[in-house]
């Protein structure tokens, strides 16, 4: 009755409730509140999901980056704000221009031989002759071993006295190269290893793609006098595009924080040869006797700006193909 | 109105329900992972409850000695003993972890040069504040454990580096094992056994500190101080092995060689020397050939000061200081002569104290030569280095391997890392 007596003051809220009938006028309010709060319900346990394993990890070490660590305020949870010092730090450190090269060269190498020798596997295995199921998964075989196991196994291939890759080059006349402990070549062991492990996944998602091309548009193409070379630039290449595009920013995600390969084979040594990000932010933070936190977390938070900066690059690209 | 409110009431209780279902969800989980151990928080010594101990020895089991030695203490003091087991390498960022979250176990067994990081951290008690007697102690071993005058934690037991010798492969080269007296005599001896057509001597000088730790007796016996990488001696110790390996007295491989790999490749019988640690001592007698161990020798003879190897036991700083009265006791039965016996020989270490060290001779001589290495052992944060060590010896196993691997000379590489510590 209240309410009633209040109607001229508030004049919409007659209007609506004169217009429409009371029970559905107050659903109008209720309504969105109630959605809303089944909504969070549903929400919320991705939320804490995200918050707990996401969110705050990535917050602390940014906050890890932007303080004075020391092993005391650590503990004591009192260092002082430093702002960007670390990354000064970081960038001034001789370690810096080696560690950003070799992570440019390994990860743009490894990119280039991952995906072109994918791809022609691809190709290859997309023709469906007899055994090639058995052969492609023969090939998977790399995907499927603990890194662990294969990283072991490259470090014994490629030792100096005993690996088999020197005997076999010592039985044809090659003297023994130091393939892990000179500093010409430990990178591109690491890189030819991980090369090796990395061609499996772009076989499969490049092979699936190359299904998804209708067999039509290659008729048609046959049909149109268009020679097997052109067939693969003017229909395939293009078509495989989309598919080509994500299987790279994967596999560039991927790459820029491969730590287990180096670690495994080399340290990152000989001196340093083969340090890159990845192995450089363990080694500050918990390689030494004496964890150097804050520059340890500025070095893997430039790694994870690196990767998203080509996340966004990515989405700009497709969001452009799709206008186009 | 009521019809129309029910029908809303409806929707919503549908969605507080669902929030209620979630938080209690998460309330039933909370409170299953609520700690249980009120008992603990009595602090009464021998009034029961549990007592924490995190060890570096993962590779021990419950049927272990170790841990039987471990919960016999515990009864001994009238509490539980809950044994974590950490990697070593894990152990420092997870006692760091523990004292910043405030749940620092009561006893910590942790590597010796990591003390001086934990206690410049504040997370270590002082023997002043925990009683733990240290007298008995051989002041070199302990030296590891001291920083700024006070004592932080008792070493359960030491091991160090010698070298061990593959007697057939010096019969063959014709060596006498009695002329390796100095760098000399070695390198003359490794010579000759490479004319011989065998494999000369294998050590590790990885990345790592391992690396460091391998590199000192040479280092330390070349005269040469921590404080002054690029001196003349310390050169002279990067010399040595670089020449080692452009004459390929030794393989090129030792440059990635971890400890466990080094000892490997002796192993197979092909090599000379080997330099290795106490721990080995068993591998060594199922190795399938006779060896020997000699000291490392220093540069002009003697031998050379090894690095201290093993653990310290040591009492975390907790909020309730009754818990240090009954942690003390589980340290002492740990330590104590009485015990220490039991506690090397489960290791297969070197007994921290002298008595306990001669008991060792009496019942297996095959220490001597490791007894005498412990003796003459130092602790890589000794001579006040403290916290200071681990900046040194990082650019230290880096010179080394630029060294070894060619990329700079052994001047260069030595005074490049002594730049890089100022």
């Amino acid at each position: 009755m209240s309410r009633i007596a209040q109607a001229p003051n508030r004049r919409p809220a007659p209007a609506i409730g004169g217009s429409v009938p009371t029970g559905r006028g107050h659903r109008k309010v209720w309504r969105p509140r109630a959605e809303q709060l089944t909504a969070w319900a549903f929400l919320l346990p991705i939320v804490v999901y995200l918050v707990v394993f996401y969110a705050y990890p990535l917050y602390r070490n940014l906050e890890l980056s932007l303080r004075d660590y020391t092993v005391r305020s650590f503990v004591q949870g009192d260092a002082p704000f430093i702002g960007f010092d670390n990354y000064a730090k970081v960038i001034n450190d001789a370690t810096f221009g080696p560690a950003l090269w070799h992570t440019v060269v390994f990860t743009v190498v490894s990119l280039v031989f991952q995906f072109g020798i994918g791809l022609a596997l691809a190709l290859f295995f997309v023709r469906n002759f007899r055994l090639s199921a058995t052969l492609r998964a023969l090939f998977l075989v790399p995907w499927l071993l603990p890194l662990i196991v294969s990283s072991s196994t490259w470090a014994w291939m490629l030792n100096s006295d005993s690996g088999v890759v020197n005997a076999v080059l010592g039985m044809v006349g090659v003297d023994p190269v130091n393939w892990l402990t000179s500093p010409d070549w430990a990178l591109w062991s690491v890189t030819v290893a991980n090369i090796w492990i990395g061609v499996p996944f772009n076989l499969v998602v490049l092979y699936s793609g190359l299904q998804a091309i209708s067999p039509a548009v290659y008729e048609a193409a046959a049909l149109d006098g268009a020679s097997g070379w052109q067939r693969f630039w003017s229909v395939t290449f293009p078509l495989l595009r989309p598919v080509s595009a994500i299987t790279l920013l994967l596999g560039l995600v991927y790459t820029l924080k491969v730590f287990d390969i180096i670690w495994i084979m080399t340290r990152g040594g000989p001196s340093g040869a083969s340090t890159t990000f990845a192995t450089w932010s363990y080694r500050l933070g918990f390689g030494n006797l004496v964890p150097s936190f804050g520059p340890g977390a500025a070095v893997g938070n430039l790694l994870i700006v690196t990767a998203l900066v080509f996340g966004l690059l990515y989405i700009r690209v497709q969001r452009r193909q799709a206008l186009a | 109105m009521t019809a129309a409110r029910s029908s809303g009431w409806s929707r919503r209780t549908l969605g507080v329900g669902l929030a209620v279902v979630a938080a209690a969800g998460c309330l039933a989980g909370c409170s299953t992972t609520t700690p249980e151990n009120g008992t603990a928080a009595t602090g009464q010594p021998s009034a029961g409850g549990t007592y924490t101990i995190w060890d570096p020895y993962p590779q021990y089991d419950k049927t272990s000695e170790w841990v039987k030695l471990l919960e016999s203490c515990g009864s001994q003091a009238g509490v539980t003993v809950e044994r974590t087991a950490f990697d070593t390498s894990d152990l420092t960022n997870k006692a760091l972890l523990a004292a910043q979250q405030g749940n620092a176990p009561d006893v910590i067994v942790i590597d010796n040069p990591v003390i001086s990081t934990l206690a410049e951290a504040g997370v270590l008690t002082t023997t002043e504040e925990n009683k733990l007697d240290i007298s008995a102690i051989s002041p070199n071993l302990i030296a590891a454990g001291q920083s700024g005058g006070k004592t932080y934690g008792v070493p359960i037991g030491a091991n160090t580096l010698a070298l061990y010798y593959n007697k057939a492969v010096l019969d063959e080269a014709g060596v006498d094992i009695a002329s390796v007296k100095d760098w000399v005599s070695l390198t003359a001896a490794l010579e000759k056994v490479k004319a011989a057509g065998e494999k000369g001597i294998t050590f590790s000088a990885i990345g790592t500190e391992e690396g460091s730790f391998q590199f000192l007796p040479w280092f330390w016996g070349s005269g040469a101080q921590l404080t002054k990488l690029d001196s003349a001696e310390g050169v002279s110790a990067v010399t040595l092995w670089t020449d080692w390996l452009k004459k390929g007295y030794a393989p090129n491989s030792v440059i990635n060689n971890t400890q466990t790999t080094s000892w490997q490749e002796f192993a197979s019988g092909d090599y000379a020397f080997a330099e290795n640690g106490t721990w080995q001592l068993a591998n060594a007698k199922q190795a399938g050939f006779e060896y020997g161990i000699i000291p490392i020798p220093g540069k002009a003879g003697g031998t050379a000061a090894a690095p201290t190897g093993g653990e310290f036991v040591s009492i975390p700083v907790q909020q309730d200081a009754a818990r240090y009265a009954t942690s003390q006791r589980l340290v002492t039965c740990l330590t104590s002569t009485d015990n220490s016996f039991t506690t090397v020989s489960t290791l297969s270490y070197i007994a921290p104290t002298e008595q306990v060290q001669a008991r060792q001779i009496t019942e297996n001589p095959e220490l001597e030569v490791w007894v005498a290495a412990v003796k003459a052992a130092k602790g890589r944060t000794s001579d006040d280095l403290g916290t200071k060590y681990p900046k040194i010896s990082e650019p230290m196993w880096g010179a080394v391997q630029a060294a070894l691997s060619g990329a700079k000379s052994p001047q260069q590489a030595m005074t490049d890392a002594q730049t890089a510590i100022q």
